[in-house]
């Protein structure tokens, strides 16, 4: 089970939470449900929080865990949830080396659409309304508008 | 159908395929929602049905879904039907 680290609750201005995750891919599922949660309890619209939410932090979840900290459970990852009055930011965060976003392909061309992977950051690009990465590119930050 | 979870559909439909079965009817009705890991089962399966020589249907997508699908371009691999029962008809 997965106890938050910080969570500042709904009701105050800035809304946060923390979630400290180990590399196992059997938290994935509950830490999501806690963010989506948190989410609806911090007045994230229900449409926004059941798909978008859900969908971007199980990628940035699920890299962090695989190919980030690539499952040593001595590491963990950092989930931090940030309600705003119109944005909900999601900050996730490895303990790897990091990687260069900009040299992910493009997973629609011809040649590459029966790939079984690559299209996590894809699609995270494409259902949020920011996103950026730190300089090592072990962190990224996904910001969804919610109102 | 999320990083967490993909194996299940897999490994029910390899047995399925082992057992005989070619033409699957993967519904989505009580999915709320897929990540990439949940697409990329659904592209080795579909693979591994035409191997087979059988046919695969998608079915019971909410509008999210369907987007996804259209944001990938997976919806010009696969055959979505409007329900369950719809997909069945078209692979009897």
């Amino acid at each position: 089970m997965i106890t938050p680290i910080e969570s500042s609750g709904p009701g105050r201005q800035d809304e946060a939470l923390l979630v400290r995750v180990p590399s196992s891919l059997e938290y994935v599922e509950e830490t999501i449900a806690m963010v989506y949660e948190h989410c609806l309890a911090c007045g994230v619209a229900e449409h926004v929080a059941s798909f978008r939410v859900r969908v971007v932090l199980s990628e940035a979840l699920g890299n962090a865990i695989m190919y980030g900290n690539a499952m040593n459970p001595e590491k963990y990852v950092l989930v931090r949830v940030d309600v705003r009055e119109t944005v909900v930011m999601l900050q996730v965060e490895d303990e790897g080396q990091g990687f260069d976003p900009s040299l992910v392909p493009d997973p629609t061309t011809p040649e590459r659409i029966e790939e079984i992977d690559g299209r996590g950051i894809f699609l995270i690009r494409k259902l949020v309304d920011d996103i950026s990465f730190n300089e090592r590119g072990n962190a990224i930050c996904m910001t969804l508008r919610h109102a | 159908m999320i990083v967490s979870n993909r194996q299940e559909l897999k490994e029910v439909v390899l047995n399925a395929i082992e057992d005989g079965t070619n033409r699957v009817v993967v519904d989505f009705s009580n999915t709320s929602y897929i990540d990439s890991s949940g697409l990329g089962v659904l592209v080795s399966i579909s693979k591994k049905i035409r191997e087979a020589g059988g046919d695969l249907r998608l079915s019971g997508m909410n509008d999210d879904l369907r987007m996804l699908f259209e944001l990938t371009k997976l919806d010009t691999l696969f055959r979505i039907a409007d329900s369950q029962a719809a997909a069945v008809q078209e692979l009897t």
